[in-house]
């Protein structure tokens, strides 16, 4: 775990050792010959508490936002990465401690113990990634999640625009609603274009195993697939390495393979944090579903630009990802939600 | 189901096990010197994250793919020298050293991870090993691809396991190795420095699991993961055992396991979901048990295994 806290005008102040902190502070503002006063007041103190290292795709968009959100100077950001279930519990409480008024998170393995830390902060404001839904009776614990399933649809219809075979590969970590999800909407898109359509769906057991759901991916190219459905690392060096197609899952990653990955459904935390922090600031933050500021009509999520295949995607295929794409913005079309395992077929 | 029985008959599928089998082979070797040699090493999970971290880390610098195996070695070595010297001329329990040796390599590789590259958005990639098909040799049918299509590092597995048994059987050095894991006073009253022979077979052997780790990043795959290593260290332990501690059985055990795991992956799609995916993620774990039972019967394990020795203590 590496605590990357950032200096900052800002002295850190606990409740517990808010006179020592009052003391040092105005220590350290006669040594340096100024006033001691609170810079950057507007700033909410924002903390995040990540289980995996910010390169991961999921948290990756998370503290993208953040970052930006900090440099343009609307929060303190600071976070740890790469903590362990059994101690995030711990983290998050010594964030609370330190006063910070909004923790980010993701509580997918530690649903219930995050909740008994926020009922132990009533003054905190909790927005964690979860499973699950809001429950009033922690009302300072707002729940979000990737809901991407708009941009995951818009990407299948290319998928089965593009594929020869009409046999798709799909490869996840566990099938956990946040990865099903968006594998049936992927689905859904497919079958509107080719509805005849094979998918072969595995689940590697893993998030960090990139050699492996690369293995799982050339047995997927090896029983007929010629478009893969990129959920994990590695899916789409083993597309580039046979020549086949894939499809970009959170983020857009052509420029690392050009050839390789046509489109990519793309997640925008930045609604998400921006609602956040616009409630806690208003002091008006309450538990209620955060996931729907990943919809596409509230700019969560897109479809990153089709780049080198821009001419290769068939014209009356993106005539119709256009439509859809309206309509889906203009609320006249609205992709299922559906949180159960996908199988093959 | 004749489709499942067909898939063993695809270069495909050997090449897949061949790959699969590559990590596990030179870390099964590393191991098993260690524990030759008397020495139980635990700190293979975590040797192999180093190896895996080191040797990427060299290329991503802008070091040869040659330099980066070296650095991954030496960087194991050198773990294999902080193991050694708590659990042979120190004497302590070589579990608990080895747990530890795991955790801090682990925790250590992470944090040089973020010191080097504190600011990545994505994880960095290098250009990994590339297959390096043998003429003729890879035309053979189906054992053609599998074994001489691969890159130069699955190779170098092969070369590995022989020169481990060649020493471990046919030279004095092998022989000194052999006893010090059987019987080290014999060892030390043929005026030979058991603590010197233990010590260099876990670095050895280290070295050897650090390349294991230096397989995944460098061309199973091309860059670094957090946690990537995945239990295949552990694996590699019960294969030592698998083997009766013997190189060329230890060989046969990693690619049958290598062969399990490349075969549940193919057998997932054919299902068409109805077999929950979890019961194929076990079958490898599943049937290596099996084997082992069967197997590790008749296995005579090094009678001085995890015994510390001290000069002249009766």
């Amino acid at each position: 775990m590496s605590d990357t806290t950032r200096p900052s005008g800002v002295l850190p102040v606990t409740r517990r050792g808010l006179l020592q902190a009052a003391g040092a502070g105005a220590a350290l503002g006669l040594a340096a010959g100024f006033p001691s006063r609170l810079l950057a007041q507007d700033a909410l103190k924002v903390a995040a508490v990540y289980t995996v290292p910010v390169e991961q795709q999921w948290v990756s968009r998370i503290h993208k936002a953040a970052s930006e959100a900090r440099d343009r100077g609307e929060i303190e950001y600071v976070y740890s990465e790469n903590v362990s279930n059994n101690d995030y519990e711990r983290v998050m409480r010594e964030y609370c401690e330190a006063g910070h008024r909004l923790i980010l998170g993701e509580v997918f393995g530690v649903e219930q113990a995050a909740r008994e830390v926020a009922r132990d902060y009533p003054d905190v404001a909790f927005l964690m990634g979860s499973s699950f839904k809001e429950d009033e009776s922690v009302p300072n614990f707002a729940p979000f999640d990737n809901y991407i399933q708009d941009a995951s649809y818009l990407t299948g219809l290319i998928a089965g625009a593009m594929s020869q075979s009409k046999n798709f590969g799909m490869v996840g970590g566990y099938p956990i609603p946040e990865v099903n999800r968006l594998m049936h909407a992927f689905m859904a898109g497919v079958k509107e274009v080719a509805a005849d359509a094979r998918f072969q769906v595995a689940f590697i057991g893993s998030w960090f195993d990139p050699p492996k759901a690369k293995e799982t991916a050339f047995a997927q190219i090896d029983a007929g697939a010629d478009v893969l459905y990129a959920e994990r690392f590695g899916v789409s060096d083993a597309a580039r390495e046979r020549g086949v197609l894939a499809i970009g899952n959170v983020i857009d990653t052509q420029a690392d393979y050009p050839d390789t990955v046509v489109a990519s459904a793309l997640w925008h935390f930045e609604p998400t944090l921006a609602k956040a922090v616009a409630e806690v600031k208003a002091g008006t933050f309450k538990a209620a579903d955060y996931g729907v500021y990943s919809f596409m009509k509230e700019g969560g999520c897109s479809l990153a630009p089709l780049g080198t295949f821009e001419d290769k995607v068939p014209a009356e295929i993106k005539a119709l990802v256009a439509e859809k794409e309206a309509a889906i913005k203009a609320g006249t079309f609205t992709v299922e939600i559906n949180d159960e395992e996908p199988k093959s077929n | 189901m004749v489709e499942a029985f067909e898939i063993l008959f695809t270069a495909s599928f050997w090449i897949a096990a061949i790959r699969i089998a590559s990590p596990l082979i030179f870390a099964t070797m590393g191991e098993l010197i260690c524990e030759r040699a008397g020495v139980l090493n635990l700190g293979i999970e975590g040797i192999m994250t180093v190896g895996a971290f080191a040797g990427w880390m060299t290329v991503y610098s802008g070091g040869d793919l040659w330099l980066g195996v070296a650095v991954a070695a030496l960087s194991g070595a050198l773990f294999g020298l902080l193991h050694g010297t708590l659990t042979v001329p120190l004497g302590l329990s070589q579990h608990v050293v080895g747990i530890g040796i795991t955790l801090l390599a682990t925790s250590l590789t992470y944090f040089t991870y973020r010191l080097v590259l504190p600011e990545v958005t994505s994880p960095p990639k290098i250009v990994p090993f590339q297959p390096l098909p043998i003429p003729v040799l890879s035309d053979i049918p189906l054992v053609g691809p599998a074994l001489f299509s691969q890159t130069p590092l699955t190779y170098l597995a092969f070369v590995a396991v022989g020169v481990v048994a060649w020493v471990l059987y046919r030279t004095p050095l092998g022989l000194a190795l052999r006893a010090a894991g059987e019987n080290p006073a014999a060892v030390e009253a043929q005026g030979i420095s058991v603590t010197a022979v233990r010590m260099g077979a876990v670095m050895a052997g280290s070295a050897l699991m650090a390349v294991g780790g230096a397989f995944l990043t460098m061309s199973a795959f091309n860059s670094f993961f957090f946690e990537m290593i995945n239990g295949r260290g552990w694996i590699c332990i019960a294969l030592v055992v698998f083997g009766s501690w013997r190189p060329g059985k230890a060989l046969v055990g990693a690619i049958l396991f290598a062969a399990f795991d490349a075969y549940q992956v193919r057998l997932q799609q054919l299902t068409g979901g109805v077999v929950p995916y979890q019961l194929f993620l076990m079958m490898p774990f599943v049937l290596s048990i099996a084997a082992l039972v069967v197997m590790s019967r008749r296995a005579s394990y090094p009678k001085a295994l995890m015994i510390p020795y001290r000069k002249g203590e009766r």
